[in-house]
């Protein structure tokens, strides 16, 4: 009995001096850092994917947070919550947030099997990076996907799969965080950010072939080939060519598809435009 | 006696020189001669022919495009048809001269004769003369690597060149260009070896072969019998004793640091066979390099042998001329089976560089499927520069270059010998070679900050 009292006193001691040295320690070093902090980083996602440019969302609370004290928190965006979430935080801060047009990855790329013919069969190792480091890959295009799926895996958000059938990644256009993790792991640079664009009306050039065009179009039938057919019927000014390639700037696109008729090798694609009912024409 | 060879790892491919006892053959002329501008480590040449003109064998086509690079000059004689790009060994398009061949017309100043010039008979040459031929004349290290030969003979004020060491250690397996220019032109290597030395001021000279080599070793200890200057050093037979750091190690028993030090930097300049012949061709018979020692082979080849092959002849036109391609899957190498590159196409033509073409058919063609690492440390002891590939590919997978960078991995040569002992059959060196690259992008990165 003896023995039970006097352990729960030295315990019960020993308890009570920690408690008062940890709450003065706790009460000396305590570190102050701004509630609102602790507030946004609430409202932020938590993926910590990076893709608003800062080290995980945290880093990017705290820039806000600094951001609101200089009186804007214009050209923040974290691409995973959207506007949803801006506009939340942006309610926190007492400021007004910058609302911007959503972005998502596309691939720049259309060299299925079929487009693509295989001249070669690489038996090293299976990743994008390994392959481009050392060749050019299975087909004759340089510049075209590899297909090793290095941005399947860099992804966070299950939003890019490799269609068995092409061989060739597919954005979910609905999980689609526009983070830019495929963009930066893609060794070809094949991926590019762009606007979502309205109703997911998107036009832009499937292919990154800087190749002359009779060689582009030896490697891949639906290869850019730096003809400039689309440059010329463009009204807005969109389209440049460099080093035989188009690019459509989506600024300046009004999506009048016209280049997308034009192309002679289909190079260019549009996305998610209703399909026109077939006109019968009687003879 | 226990021959001498490299101390850390090594590893024993099989010999496989099947084409060792094939005379040389004169490879046919090619239709049309492809030379890329690159041949060589350094700036690519800057072409100095338009199209339509009219070369002749042994024109200078291309000028050096820097302090490290070379000129290329035509093997052909015949007409410019374009300048344009072409794939490389990688399938990479790549920037080429292309030559319509007509005919054979050589430049007047070439002596095609066979007489032996010997360095005795020309003692106006002064080191400097010889140094500016070598570079002029666009040789490269031709075991390769295709480091300009002259850069080599100039060291660093720091270091001090004591000897030259001629590399006919030829470990990889089925290569026989080296073995075979050995046999058949041992007196001219002997006076290219001369040159060097005169060139590089040194007044010793080591020749180093592999033992698998008897002949050759007979032949070269007999030609320089009377000369103290020289000696012809037998090596044990280990891969990669051709590897410039571990003939050193092998032949005169010193240690190159880890890079940026260089085999000068311990007093020995390393140049290949085939490159002391070069230099003799350009020396004594003012014949540029335009031609080279290559050997086509393979198990499954039907006629395999050794050529003088005229560098833009390609692939598939020598590997025609052996019989043609094997049935079934094959796998072509620029090279040998330990460290060439396979080809995606046989439209890729013979440069400075490519000693040999391999062909591995059927199950040789293909890797065996990669299994669990098992912790053997195979890789470990098999590593000739003291690297730990296992650790090395571990963290190039997982993107860790900075600590790449501190393990060492611009040590690395990519001599595959980690790659050959692993019992998984794991893609070690792929997965270094990737992340070296990497590494390698971020030192020049910083250099260029500084």
């Amino acid at each position: 009995m003896n023995f039970i009292l006097t352990s729960v006193i030295a315990l019960g001691a020993i308890a009570l001096i920690s408690s008062v040295v940890l709450y003065f320690i706790s009460k000396k070093f305590a570190v102050k850092e701004d509630p609102r902090i602790g507030k946004v980083s609430a409202l932020l996602p938590g993926a910590n994917c990076g893709g608003c440019g800062f080290a995980g969302c945290s880093g990017m609370a705290c820039a806000l947070v600094a951001g609101a004290d200089k009186g804007s928190i214009e050209g923040f965006r974290c691409p995973v919550g959207g506007d949803d979430v801006m506009l939340k935080i942006a309610d926190t801060l007492g400021m007004a947030a910058a609302s911007s047009e959503p972005f998502v990855a596309v691939v720049r790329c259309n060299g299925t099997c079929d487009n693509r013919p295989r001249i070669a069969e690489y038996d090293g190792l299976h990743t994008c990076a390994a392959i481009n480091s050392t060749s050019a890959g299975e087909t004759g295009c340089g510049y075209g996907c590899l297909g090793c799926g290095d941005c399947v895996s860099a992804c966070q958000f299950d939003a890019i799969h490799m269609n068995p059938d092409t061989g060739l990644p597919e954005v979910d256009e609905d999980k689609c965080t526009s983070c830019g993790a495929c963009v930066k792991v893609c060794p070809r640079h094949i991926i590019e950010l762009r606007k979502k664009g309205p109703k997911g009306h998107r036009v832009y050039v499937q292919c990154a072939n800087k190749d002359k065009g009779a060689v582009a179009k030896k490697a891949c039938s639906v290869a850019c080939i730096g003809c400039g057919k689309c440059e010329k019927v463009c009204q807005f000014d969109a389209i440049t060519i460099e080093n035989n390639l188009s690019y459509i700037d989506f600024n300046k696109c009004h999506m009048c598809i016209k280049c997308v008729d034009e192309c002679p090798t289909g190079a260019i694609v549009k996305i998610n435009f209703p399909i026109k009912k077939k006109v019968e024409v009687e003879a | 006696m226990r021959l001498h060879t490299f101390k850390i790892g090594g590893v024993h491919p099989e010999e496989n020189k099947i084409t060792a006892d094939v005379k040389t053959k004169n490879a046919a002329l090619p239709k049309v001669a492809i030379f890329p501008l690159g041949q060589h480590i350094g700036a690519p040449a800057k072409p100095v022919v338009k199209r339509g003109d009219f070369v002749k064998v042994g024109t200078l086509i291309a000028e050096s495009g820097g302090f490290v690079s070379a000129p290329i000059y035509s093997s052909v004689s015949g007409t410019v048809a374009k300048i344009d790009t072409s794939i490389d060994a990688t399938g990479y398009r790549k920037p080429v001269i292309i030559i319509n061949v007509e005919g054979d017309e050589w430049e007047e100043s070439i002596d095609r004769s066979e007489k032996l010039e010997t360095l005795d008979e020309h003692s106006e040459l002064t080191p400097e003369n010889i140094i500016d031929i070598i570079k002029r004349a666009g040789i490269t290290g031709m075991g390769g690597a295709g480091f300009p030969a002259f850069i080599k003979l100039c060291p660093p004020p720091t270091a001090k060149a004591e000897c030259i060491i001629i590399n006919g250690v030829e470990c990889e397996p089925y290569i026989t260009a080296d073995y075979r220019l050995m046999m058949e032109h041992a007196k001219e290597i002997l006076v290219g070896l001369d040159l060097l030395m005169k060139a590089a001021k040194v007044d010793r000279g080591y020749i180093g072969i592999e033992e698998n080599k008897p002949e050759a070793i007979k032949l070269f200890t007999q030609l320089t019998a009377d000369d103290s200057r020289i000696e012809i050093v037998p090596l044990a037979q280990k891969y990669p004793q051709g590897g410039e750091k571990q003939l050193v190690d092998a032949v005169i028993n010193r240690q190159v640091p880890a890079p940026p030090a260089i085999p000068v930097n311990v007093g020995a300049i390393i140049q290949n066979i085939c490159t002391a012949y070069a230099v003799y061709q350009a020396v004594m018979k003012h014949k540029p390099l335009f031609e080279r020692y290559t050997t086509v082979t393979g198990k499954q080849v039907k006629n395999p042998g050794n050529y003088l092959v005229r560098i833009g002849t390609t692939f598939g036109e020598l590997i025609c001329a052996c019989g043609g391609m094997p049935e079934g899957d094959n796998k072509v190498l620029a090279g040998g089976p330990m460290m060439g590159k396979s080809v995606m196409s046989l439209d890729v033509p013979v440069t400075k560089g490519t000693n040999s073409i391999t062909i591995l058919s059927g199950n040789d063609a293909r890797r065996k499927a990669i299994q669990p690492c098992i912790r053997c440390g195979k890789c470990v002891d098999a590593c000739p520069m003291g690297l730990e590939p296992y650790l090395l590919a571990i963290l190039s997978a997982n993107n860790l270059y900075d600590r790449l960078e501190n393990e060492g991995v611009t040590s690395c040569m990519s001599c595959g010998s980690c790659q050959f002992t692993c019992p998984s059959h794991r893609p070690i060196l792929d997965n270094i070679l990737q992340g070296k690259g990497v590494v390698m992008g971020m030192i020049k990165a910083r250099n260029v900050k500084k």
